[in-house]
């Protein structure tokens, strides 16, 4: 069996070690967890493109990799400053391959605990038996199974309740890549917004261009009744680098969640976000911009879990591709038996470039429920001639044109980045991607 | 300025302009009349360059120089301005800035300083009053949520920073109450110079009260079938188009350089 023979190259190559040996050191409650999901992992291989989740995706050339566990980096230093994001007025918390490196972070602000998982579970084996991978459960697919097996540390962002920081989180997480072998690393994060808080929290996963590393995060966010949380999210990776990234969210009873993702780098990217209303008056916002060009292939899965009466939730999720970059955005919104007054709104727009890029946008509505408010809608078409012609008919040359226009399709969920280091980041790539540089850089606010 | 010879012209597999003439002397304002479907827009689209209208027979000399063999952006770094009669909405485009990218690249094209944002900024002033439009509405995405009189403004507007040698209008009063029709026109005769020209395309004499024309034109089947001085813009009110599209066209009177 080809799916064997895939997993067992990946655990033969340094991974199925490592995964037995942090699964024996980890606390006991931990350890089963772990034992488990590598058990899972072996018995399910990887994903094939005849499972409907990955139809659209083949991971086909993750499962060809020998990975090797990513090691602790010679000079952390100098992968972070060369991977560094511009901006101030947040608190870094710096991973290379995954582990924290505490000389480049920053202090956390006032009202939160920005701990690394693996020093909290070295003091204090316990505290955290109740939280980690609660919220996701057993609803994660092998990749997350991957992360729980093998995750080396992470970040627990412990926001105490009533709180309102100052200044985001900045969760900076950077591969060095591997120096010519490929490498994988696991990072793990863990957010728990107390009852009343306020804060926002950023991971960001950059890395060198031309090294085939993986990167499989795993993040849960819990919001406990009454709490805000605002998460943002970069996906920065190399131009030849794999991510395959699982987010789970857990909203308690009258919360408010925002969700930015944007995804510009990789060669093969995957993310599935997951949430779930488990508490009635909760509002949900997911944002999401990803961009692609030649062969890159980048996939979003997104699942809303109106479990309970009362809820909103609002999804605007665009796509730019260009060269034969193929994009992928499966959207599922599932109103529960008795989750009466749910009030769903769910928008895919993509933005094709050239005739060989190709979207698949699948908006899924699952309505258990009657008495609902539901609208979902996609759409996919070219740069508008008549918006061209209007602007070259000005002066302006017809790459800056359909720069400009590419642009403004993608601004609205730009501007609406309030971490500076974020948007600062997604618009230098964008103006570095749009070709007519000088009359662009001139027609921009 | 310009010089339009034996123009044919189709759209997709339709033949619009069948062997149009036309010269425009420096510093004349022409009116183009003619009824629905003559060709009076597709004219002002082949001056402009708009992709999709392909031009079959016939030449286009603007200040000498092959004006269809040059894209639309370097059309209008030479001079060359089209006011749309449909102006496109751009959300996500600021209006003021994109202007201040045309007005540099049509000052480099011609080896000009460059204007800083100081200078713009006053330049946009200046005209924002003389078109009588809101500064605030210049400064939005282009034409994104503007009424019909306030995009036909902002055409103006953008005419005015730009400054062509050879404005097109076309169907600039369409849509117009009388109000915002005599702020247009009043925006346009304060362009009127020795060194602009324009041509004027429109179906209704109205507009021609306020933009009084040196020459009138009138288009029936992509030709020009009568010339004459801007007289023949009442009689065209009086009696319609009918008679002339009855009438055999004459030889083309090209009005006097």
């Amino acid at each position: 069996m080809m799916a064997v023979a895939e997993e067992r190259l990946l655990l033969r190559a340094g991974l199925g070690e490592r995964a037995r040996r942090l699964a024996e050191s980890a606390p006991g409650w931990l350890g089963r967890r772990r034992a488990a999901a590598l058990a899972r992992f072996e018995e399910r291989g990887f994903p094939t493109t005849r499972e409907e989740a990955w139809r659209k995706t083949s991971v086909a050339p993750i499962a060809r990799t020998a990975f090797r566990p990513a090691d602790a980096p010679r000079d952390a230093g100098a992968a972070v400053a060369a991977a560094s994001l511009p901006g101030s007025g947040e608190a870094r918390i710096v991973f290379v391959n995954g582990r924290h490196v505490p000389e480049l972070s920053s202090p956390a602000p006032a009202g939160v605990e920005a701990l690394s998982l693996r020093g909290l579970l070295a003091r204090d084996p316990d505290r955290l038996s109740p939280l980690l991978g609660e919220v996701l459960g057993d609803r994660g697919h092998v990749f997350a199974d991957l992360n729980t097996a093998l995750f080396e540390d992470g970040a627990a962002v412990l926001v105490a309740p009533g709180a309102a920081p100052a200044v985001p989180v900045h969760l900076v997480h950077v591969s060095t890549g591997g120096d010519g072998e490929p490498a994988a690393s696991f990072p793990r994060t863990l957010v728990v917004a107390g009852r009343g808080s306020e804060a926002t929290v950023v991971e960001s996963y950059r890395g060198p261009g031309g090294a085939a590393y993986l990167t499989v995060p795993v993040s849960e966010a819990l919001l406990e009744d009454g709490a805000r949380l605002d998460h943002y999210r970069l996906q920065d990776e190399g131009d030849a680098a794999f991510h395959v990234s699982t987010f789970a969210v857990r909203q308690g009873r009258d919360t408010g969640f925002t969700d930015h993702s944007i995804s510009l780098g990789a060669a093969l990217s995957r993310h599935d976000l997951d949430q779930v209303f488990a508490g009635e008056g909760g509002e949900c916002t997911l944002n999401g911009l990803f961009l692609a060009d030649g062969t890159r292939h980048t996939d979003t899965h997104t699942r809303i879990d109106h479990a309970v009466p009362h809820c909103a939730s609002r999804e605007l999720y665009k796509g730019v591709l260009d060269g034969s970059a193929r994009g992928v955005f499966d959207g599922l919104i599932v109103v529960r038996k008795g989750a009466q007054k749910t009030d769903a709104w769910q928008t895919n727009k993509n933005l094709l470039l050239s005739r060989q890029a190709l979207v698949d946008s699948t908006p899924r509505l699952e309505i258990l429920a009657d008495d609902v408010k539901c609208r979902h809608g996609s759409t996919t078409g070219q740069l508008d001639p008549g918006a061209l012609f209007y602007l070259r008919s000005r002066g302006i040359s017809e790459a800056a044109a359909r720069s400009l226009l590419i642009y403004a399709f993608a601004s609205d969920l730009v501007h609406r980045l309030r971490v500076e280091s974020l948007r600062r980041a997604v618009e230098a790539h964008l103006r570095s991607h749009l070709a007519g540089a000088r009359e662009v850089e001139e027609a921009l606010p | 300025m310009l010089e339009i010879k034996n123009l044919h012209a189709r759209v997709g597999d339709k033949d619009i302009l069948n062997g149009l003439d036309l010269a425009v002397g420096k510093g004349e304002v022409h009116a183009i009349m003619g009824p629905n479907g003559s060709g009076k827009s597709t004219l002002a689209h082949v001056l402009a360059g708009r992709p999709g209208y392909t031009v079959t027979a016939g030449t286009v000399l603007y200040r000498g120089r092959d004006l269809l063999a040059l894209p639309p952006e370097e059309r209008a770094r030479e001079g060359v301005f089209l006011a749309f009669q449909y102006p496109v909405e751009i959300p996500g485009v600021s209006n003021v800035y994109f202007l201040k990218a045309a007005k540099n690249a049509i000052l480099r094209h011609r080896g000009l300083p460059e204007m800083d944002a100081m200078d713009f900024l006053a330049l946009v002033k200046e005209k924002a009053k003389l078109v009588e439009i809101d500064e605030t509405l210049v400064k939005r995405a282009v034409n994104e949520g503007f009424s019909g009189g306030e995009k036909k403004r902002n055409e103006i507007f953008q005419m005015a920073v730009l400054e062509p040698t050879l404005a097109v209008l076309d169907e600039t009063d369409s849509g117009l109450d009388i109000d915002a029709l005599r702020i247009v026109a009043s925006g346009v005769n304060q362009l009127r110079g020795p060194e602009r020209s324009m041509v004027v395309v429109t179906h209704y004499q109205r507009l021609l009260n306020h933009i009084v024309p040196d020459f009138v034109h009138v288009l029936v089947e992509g030709r020009i079938v009568r010339s004459g001085g801007k007289e023949m813009a009442l009689e065209l009110e009086e009696r319609g188009y009918s008679w002339l599209e009855k009438e055999p066209a004459p030889a083309a009177a090209p009005a006097a350089r």
